[in-house]
């Protein structure tokens, strides 16, 4: 039996997609059997950023209304075997599905797969419930911006609410160092200080991942990229490792701080 | 009843007068015999200082509306002024609002962005308040932990004496009773540099919601008593 991750933010645009699908390539470069769920019915994107669109024949709607079978939604990857993603409609819009539906789907697919990763739209209405039925952990994306923090806060409240979801992880996405210098950028423990969860991983702003996206190759692929490493270190967290936070600044190490909060003494 | 058993027995005191009520007799025959003996003992009290009243009902239940009919009784002549009316009965319903109100109710988890929490009594919360999140309390409000979000003590609409704590208060909004404060220049009195557990009132010379150290604070106001209950 696998286990379901939702990856979710309240706001949008902070990366909740693109953190998908590297998480899903890292855990699948890892060797595990991994299946990509877009529930951003509507505005499925999922499926661009992995390069897998022209392989979509049915969707999660055309299983939950019992057009198909889940096996014959599942689109493979062309990379991995062992990594599969099951589309969202773009015809239809959120309330297509109900969250009990979502959940069948999802428990369906932990039998066949170690995981199940979540990509959640936007927002706290129903596609957010959708997108959490399923789930056993969490992961919260924020940037380092404080409309987005709030937003993260907000939604950690709601996700404390879901009994079966573990306490929620973070992930600070687009964090830009010169910024991070002159001090006009949030600091990483003025997000944690506020919102107090465990963190999973600090990801830079890097230009390979827009490229990437747009080439249909996740940039955890390209190990030279700064991003690719930071998502590798996440894959291995995930699968319960100890890594340390990348130290972005060698000369002042700020990141030493934040060892703590991955469980390192 | 024996016409010479007094319905109301006057005592001097030191520190003022005590009028002393039989429990048993009807009520408005209490009244009836406030007024002449009152009317019957006007040489003491004509003239001179104010003279503190204290009415002891003993076992008798006194309404509101029965407790201003005293006082006004009382008050009618010149030098004397009410200090307390002491029963030993309360109603229910009064011993019910009493301990809802002395109530300390203790919480532990961070209110966070779109929660609220409210709670009748004293609310002691260890955990932080985040930016969006609310707390509230009849009473007072103890945070331990951030307060960064708003906080309004004494919600139930009179509660001007409450006091919000907090061992790092950074509010984007505090109320007090009816009083609103903003965190804008001039809308909170800051007396602090930096310090841990600052304490929020109303100070009600200058109308505002003052922020201070805890034991500052305790000097101005008679936070021992708030205190002693933790
Ligand atoms: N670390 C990063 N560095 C540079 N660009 C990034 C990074 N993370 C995300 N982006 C870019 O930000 C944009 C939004 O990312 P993404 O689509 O993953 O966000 P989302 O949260 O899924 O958005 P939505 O709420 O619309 O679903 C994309 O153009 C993506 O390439
Ligand atoms: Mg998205």
């Amino acid at each position: 039996m696998g286990e379901a991750i939702v990856v979710t933010s309240g706001k949008g645009g902070v990366g909740k997609t693109t953190t998908s699908a590297n998480v899903g390539t890292v855990l699948a470069l890892q060797g595990k059997k991994v299946c990509l769920v877009d529930t951003d019915i509507g505005l499925r994107n999922l499926d661009v950023v992995m390069g897998l669109e022209n392989r979509i024949i049915y969707d999660l709607v055309d299983v939950a209304q019992g057009r198909c079978k889940l096996n014959q939604a599942l689109v493979k990857d062309k990379r991995f075997e062992c990594l599969s993603m099951l589309p969202a409609a773009q015809t239809t819009d959120k309330t297509a599905v109900k969250p009990s539906e979502m959940k069948k789907m999802v428990d369906e697919l932990k039998s066949d797969f170690d995981y199940v990763i979540i990509d959640c739209p936007a927002g706290i209405e129903r596609g957010f419930r959708n997108a959490v039925a399923g789930a056993d952990h969490a992961i919260v994306v924020t940037t380092p911006e404080i409309s987005s923090v709030r937003d993260a806060d907000r939604i950690i409240g709601l996700l404390e609410q879901e009994k079966q979801i573990t306490p929620p992880r973070l992930i600070i996405n687009r964090i830009r160092q010169h910024l991070l210098k002159s001090g006009e950028m949030l600091e990483i423990d003025e997000i944690m200080n506020i919102l107090a969860i465990d963190l999973l991983g600090i990801v830079v702003d890097d230009d390979g991942v827009i490229s990437s996206s747009n080439k249909g190759e996740p940039v955890a692929l390209n190990p030279s990229s700064k991003a690719a490493q930071a998502y590798r270190n996440i894959g291995r967290r995930i699968l319960g490792e100890t890594v340390p936070l990348m130290v972005l600044d060698e000369k002042n190490g700020f990141f030493h701080r934040f060892k703590s909060l991955l469980g390192m003494r | 009843m024996s016409a010479t058993q007094p319905l109301v027995t006057m005592k001097g005191r030191k520190d003022g007068l005590v009028l002393v009520m039989d429990e048993a007799c009807a009520y408005r025959d209490l009244v009836r015999e406030l007024k002449e003996k009152l009317a019957a003992n006007t040489n003491l009290y004509k003239e001179g200082p104010v003279i503190s009243v204290k009415v002891q009902a003993g076992n008798r239940y006194i309404s509101e509306v029965q407790r201003d009919q005293l006082k006004e009784i009382i008050h009618s002549f010149d030098h004397l002024k009410v200090e307390d009316i002491q029963s030993n009965v309360m109603t229910l319903e009064d011993i019910a609002k009493k301990k809802a109100q002395e109530k300390i109710v203790p919480i532990a988890r961070i209110i966070r962005s779109g929660q609220v929490l409210s709670v009748e009594g004293d609310l002691l919360l260890v955990g932080d308040v985040n930016p969006g999140g609310t707390v509230s309390a009849t009473g007072n409000i103890y945070i331990f932990g951030a307060l960064r979000g708003v906080a309004a003590a004494g919600s139930d609409g009179d509660g001007k004496d409450a006091v919000i704590v907090a061992s790092i208060m950074k509010p984007t909004q505090l109320k007090i009773g009816q009083v609103i404060s903003r965190n804008e220049n001039g809308s909170v009195e800051e007396m602090k540099e930096d310090h841990l557990l600052e304490c929020a009132y109303l100070d009600e010379k200058i109308g505002k919601i003052v922020i201070d150290r805890v034991h500052a604070a305790l000097k101005k106001r008679n936070l021992s008593l708030v205190l002693e209950k933790l």
